[in-house]
C-alpha cells in the first residue's frame, strides 16, 4: 500500500537530499555525517515547529479569551505584518539578550547544567518518534523503554534547577513539579502497555505497521485509538502527558501566581529559554508517542489517501494533537497540588490497571468474528473500562457538588 | 578495546570523585554520572535493554530516593566538623584493607585463563526472547520480586513516616 | 589481556570503591552509596560474563541483572527510609552514633 512513482520520490526525499549530502565526503566518514546529520535534522525540525508553536499557542489562547494576540509582529525591517507570525523572531532575540544573572549564592555548575541536561534529555527522547515512513533517526528494539528512560532524566534536571538556585521556594517548588512528574510516570506508563501487550513489541516502527491496515473497504484505520481499550488508554496518555509536560490543567509548578516561579525562579534569558524550550519538546516528544502508538503514526486516515507523504500525515496529527494541549489549556482551570496527586493516584492508575484487563480481554476474544459476536465484544469491552470509571470518580468526587453562590443580604 | 577502557574511565573515575565528596549533593551528582556510565557499559557490551532499565532504575528512581532522603536528613549544608583523629584512622584502615582485598582479586583475575568464544551471547537474544523467558521459566520469580516490591516500598514508607505521633 | 579481563578489573574496582565509601565513611546516606556502587560492580560482572562467555541459556544474565536492578531500588528505599527514621531519634546521620539497639 506504500505510494509509488513520484509519490514515493516525495516520501523518500529526505533521504536522496541526505544522500546527497553525505556521498560528497570520503567513504570514513559517512556513517558519522549520517549521523550528524540525522541529529542535526531532527533539532532543528522540532526547533522549528517550537518556534510555530510558540504563536500558534498564543494566538491559540488569544482567540479562546477573545482577544487578538500578538499581530504586530511580521518580517523584521519591513511593514509587512503576517499576522504576528514574526513573533518568535522577537522573541528569540528578547532571550538571547536578556541578562543572565545567577544568585551569588547559588552553586554555579549546578545552576548551569540544569537546563543543559533537559534539553538533552528531551532531545534523546525525540530520536525514536517515526516522522514517517522511511524516517526513524533511531532504530531500537526497545524504542519505547529509551523513551522512558530518556524522559526519567529529566526529573534530575528537575531537582538540580531547584537545588541549584539556592532558594527555598525554588526547592519547594521543585519539589512539587518532581511530585507531579512522578505521580503521574505510573498512570503514562500502565496506559502504554496495553499497545506493547498487543502488538508484541516495543520497537516504534514496528507498532506504527501494526496499525497499517483498513478495515470497512479502507475507511476505517486499524489504529488502536478506534478500539474501546485504545480509547481508554489514549484518553488516560493524554491527560498524564498533560501533567508530565506540565501543561495546564497541570502547570501548577511553573503557573504565575504560584510560588514565583518553582524551580525556575533563579534564571533568566538564554537559560530561561532552554527550560522553555524544554518544554515545548517534551510537549511535542509526548504528543509525538501519542500518535505513534495510538493515532497510527505516519499511515493515512483513509487507504485511498496513503499516496500523499508520510510525513505529511504525521506532522498533521502531530499539529492536531499539539491544538488539543493548547486548547485544554485555553478551558480548564487549573488543578491544585492535593487534587493533582488525588486524580493520579486514586482515578488514573486504577482505570489504567482495568484498562489493562480490558485490552487483555479484547485479545483473547480476537475470535468473537459473527455479526453478534462482535457486537459482544464491543459492549462487554465498554462495560469492563466504563463501569470502573463511572464509580469511581462518582464516589471519588462525591460531595463536591456543584457550587452554590450565597450573596450578600 | 580502547572504548571499553574509556567507559571504564568514566565509572571508575565518577566512582572516586562521588566517595571523596564532602557536598553530599554533589556526591550523589557523581554517582548518577557513574550510573550513566555503567548504562554505557550495557549499551556496549549489547544488552540494550538493561542499559535502558538501568537508566530509567536508577537514574530515575533511586536517585530521586537518595536526594530526597538527603533532603529531608538536612545533609544539604558542607559539614563544618575537621576530620577527627578517629576519622582519620577509620578512612586509613578502610583503604588499606581495600587494596588488600583489589590486590588479592586483581590478581586471581590477571592469572586466570579465561576460555573466551568467538559467538558472543549478545547477537543471539533477541527482546522477544527475553520476555518469554521472563514469563515463563521465571513467572514465580517474577511475581515474587512484584510481591518483594511491595512490601518494601510500603515499609518504607511507613517507617519514613511513622515519626510524626512521637515527635520527641 | 583480553576484553573480559578489563571488564572484570572494572568490576572489582568498582565493588573496591563502593567498599571504600562502606567502611571510611561516617554518614549513613554515604554509606548507601557504596552498596549502591557495589550493587553495580556485580551486575556489570554478570554482562561482562554474558558478553563473553558461552552463549547457551543466554537469557540467563539479563534477567538476572533486571532482579538485581529491581531489588537493589527497593533496598535503597527501605534503607533510606530507615536512615529517615535514625535521623528522627539522633538528629544526625553519622554512623557511628547508632549504637543502641533501643533509642
Amino acid at each position: 500500500m506504500s505510494p509509488t512513482g513520484i509519490w514515493d520520490s516525495i516520501d523518500r526525499a529526505p533521504l536522496i537530499v541526505r544522500d546527497v549530502l553525505v556521498s560528497f565526503l570520503p567513504d570514513a566518514w559517512q556513517g558519522l555525517a549520517n549521523d550528524i546529520l540525522i541529529a542535526a535534522t531532527v533539532t532543528v525540525v522540532f526547533a522549528t515547529i517550537f518556534a510555530l508553536l510558540t504563536i500558534l499557542e498564543r494566538k491559540g489562547l488569544a482567540r479562546i479569551q477573545n482577544r487578538p494576540g500578538p499581530n504586530r509582529v511580521g518580517i523584521p525591517f519591513t511593514k509587512i505584518r503576517l499576522g504576528g507570525f514574526g513573533q518568535p523572531l522577537a522573541d528569540a532575540v528578547k532571550m538571547i539578550l536578556k541578562e543572565d544573572i545567577v544568585p551569588t549564592s547559588a552553586d554555579k555548575v549546578l545552576h548551569f547544567i540544569a537546563p543543559v541536561i533537559l534539553i538533552v534529555s528531551t532531545l534523546l527522547s525525540l530520536a525514536v518518534i517515526p516522522l514517517g515512513r522511511h524516517l526513524l533517526p533511531l532504530e531500537l528494539e526497545a524504542a519505547v523503554l529509551y523513551f522512558f528512560a530518556a524522559g526519567a532524566i529529566s526529573e534530575l534536571a528537575v531537582f538540580t534547577a531547584g537545588w541549584g538556585s539556592h532558594n527555598k521556594y525554588s526547592l519547594v517548588g521543585a519539589m512539587r513539579a518532581l511530585a507531579q512528574m512522578l505521580s503521574y510516570e505510573l498512570p503514562l506508563v500502565l496506559a502504554i502497555i496495553p499497545v506493547i501487550m498487543l502488538t508484541g513489541t516495543l520497537s516504534t516502527s514496528a507498532i506504527v505497521d501494526a496499525q497499517g491496515s483498513w478495515s470497512l473497504g479502507g475507511f476505517l484505520p486499524a489504529w488502536h485509538v478506534f478500539t474501546p481499550w485504545g480509547f481508554a488508554a489514549f484518553a488516560i496518555f493524554v491527560v498524564a502527558s498533560f501533567a508530565e509536560a506540565n501543561r495546564s490543567p497541570f502547570d501548577l509548578p511553573e503557573a504565575e501566581s504560584e510560588i514565583i516561579a518553582g524551580h525556575l525562579t533563579e534564571y533568566s534569558g538564554f537559560k530561561y529559554a532552554l527550560f522553555f524550550m524544554a518544554e515545548y519538546f517534551g510537549m511535542c516528544a509526548l504528543a509525538g508517542l501519542g500518535v505513534t502508538l495510538f493515532l497510527g503514526g505516519w499511515h493515512a486516515p483513509f487507504s485511498a489517501l496513503e499516496f500523499l507523504p508520510s510525513w505529511f500525515w504525521f506532522f498533521a496529527k502531530l499539529f492536531m494533537m499539539l491544538g488539543l494541549f493548547i486548547w485544554v489549556r485555553g478551558t480548564l482551570p487549573r488543578l491544585r497540588m492535593d487534587q493533582l496527586t488525588r486524580f493520579a493516584w486514586k482515578l488514573m492508575v486504577p482505570l489504567a490497571l482495568c484498562n489493562l484487563v480490558n485490552a487483555a480481554f479484547w485479545h483473547l476474544s480476537a475470535g468473537w468474528d459473527s455479526p453478534g459476536g462482535l457486537a459482544l465484544r464491543w459492549v462487554l469491552s465498554i462495560a469492563i473500562i466504563a463501569t470502573p470509571f463511572l464509580l469511581l470518580s462518582r464516589s471519588l468526587f462525591a460531595g463536591l457538588g456543584p457550587r452554590t453562590y450565597k450573596y450578600a443580604p | 578495546m580502547i572504548l571499553l577502557a574509556a567507559i571504564s574511565f568514566l565509572i571508575l573515575a565518577s566512582a572516586a570523585v562521588a566517595i571523596t565528596r564532602r557536598n553530599l549533593i554533589h556526591a550523589a551528582l557523581w554517582l548518577v554520572v557513574s550510573w550513566f556510565g555503567v548504562a554505557l557499559f550495557f549499551l556496549w557490551a549489547g544488552a540494550q535493554f538493561i542499559g535502558f532499565v538501568q537508566v530509567l532504575v536508577y537514574v530515575g528512581a533511586v536517585s530521586m530516593i537518595m536526594l530526597f532522603a538527603m533532603l529531608l536528613t538536612r545533609q544539604g549544608r558542607v559539614p563544618v566538623e575537621m576530620l577527627t583523629l578517629k576519622a582519620e584512622k577509620r578512612i586509613a584502615s578502610g583503604v588499606l584493607l581495600v587494596s588488600a582485598v583489589f590486590g588479592v582479586i586483581a590478581g586471581c583475575i590477571l592469572g586466570t585463563d579465561f576460555p573466551v568464544t568467538e559467538a558472543s551471547a549478545a547477537s543471539s537474544v533477541t527482546l522477544v526472547r527475553i520476555g518469554e523467558s521472563l514469563m515463563n521459566d521465571h513467572a514465580v520469580a517474577l511475581l515474587a520480586m512484584g510481591a518483594l516490591l511491595t512490601v518494601a516500598l510500603i515499609g518504607a514508607v511507613y517507617i519514613a513516616s511513622s515519626g510524626e505521633e512521637d515527635a520527641s | 589481556m583480553t576484553p573480559l579481563h578489563l571488564c572484570l578489573l572494572l568490576s572489582t574496582g568498582l565493588f573496591c570503591l563502593g567498599l571504600v565509601a562502606v567502611l571510611a565513611r561516617g554518614n549513613a546516606i554515604l554509606v548507601l552509596l557504596g552498596v549502591e556502587l557495589m550493587l553495580n560492580a556485580a551486575n556489570i560482572n554478570f554482562i561482562a560474563f554474558w558478553r563473553f562467555g558461552n552463549p547457551s541459556n543466554a537469557t540467563d544474565a539479563p534477567i538476572l541483572v533486571l532482579f538485581s536492578i529491581a531489588i537493589a531500588a527497593a533496598e535503597a528505599a527501605v534503607g533510606l527510609a530507615l536512615v529517615i527514621a535514625i535521623y528522627r531519634h539522633q538528629r544526625n546521620v553519622r554512623v557511628e552514633d547508632a549504637t543502641r539497639l533501643k533509642g
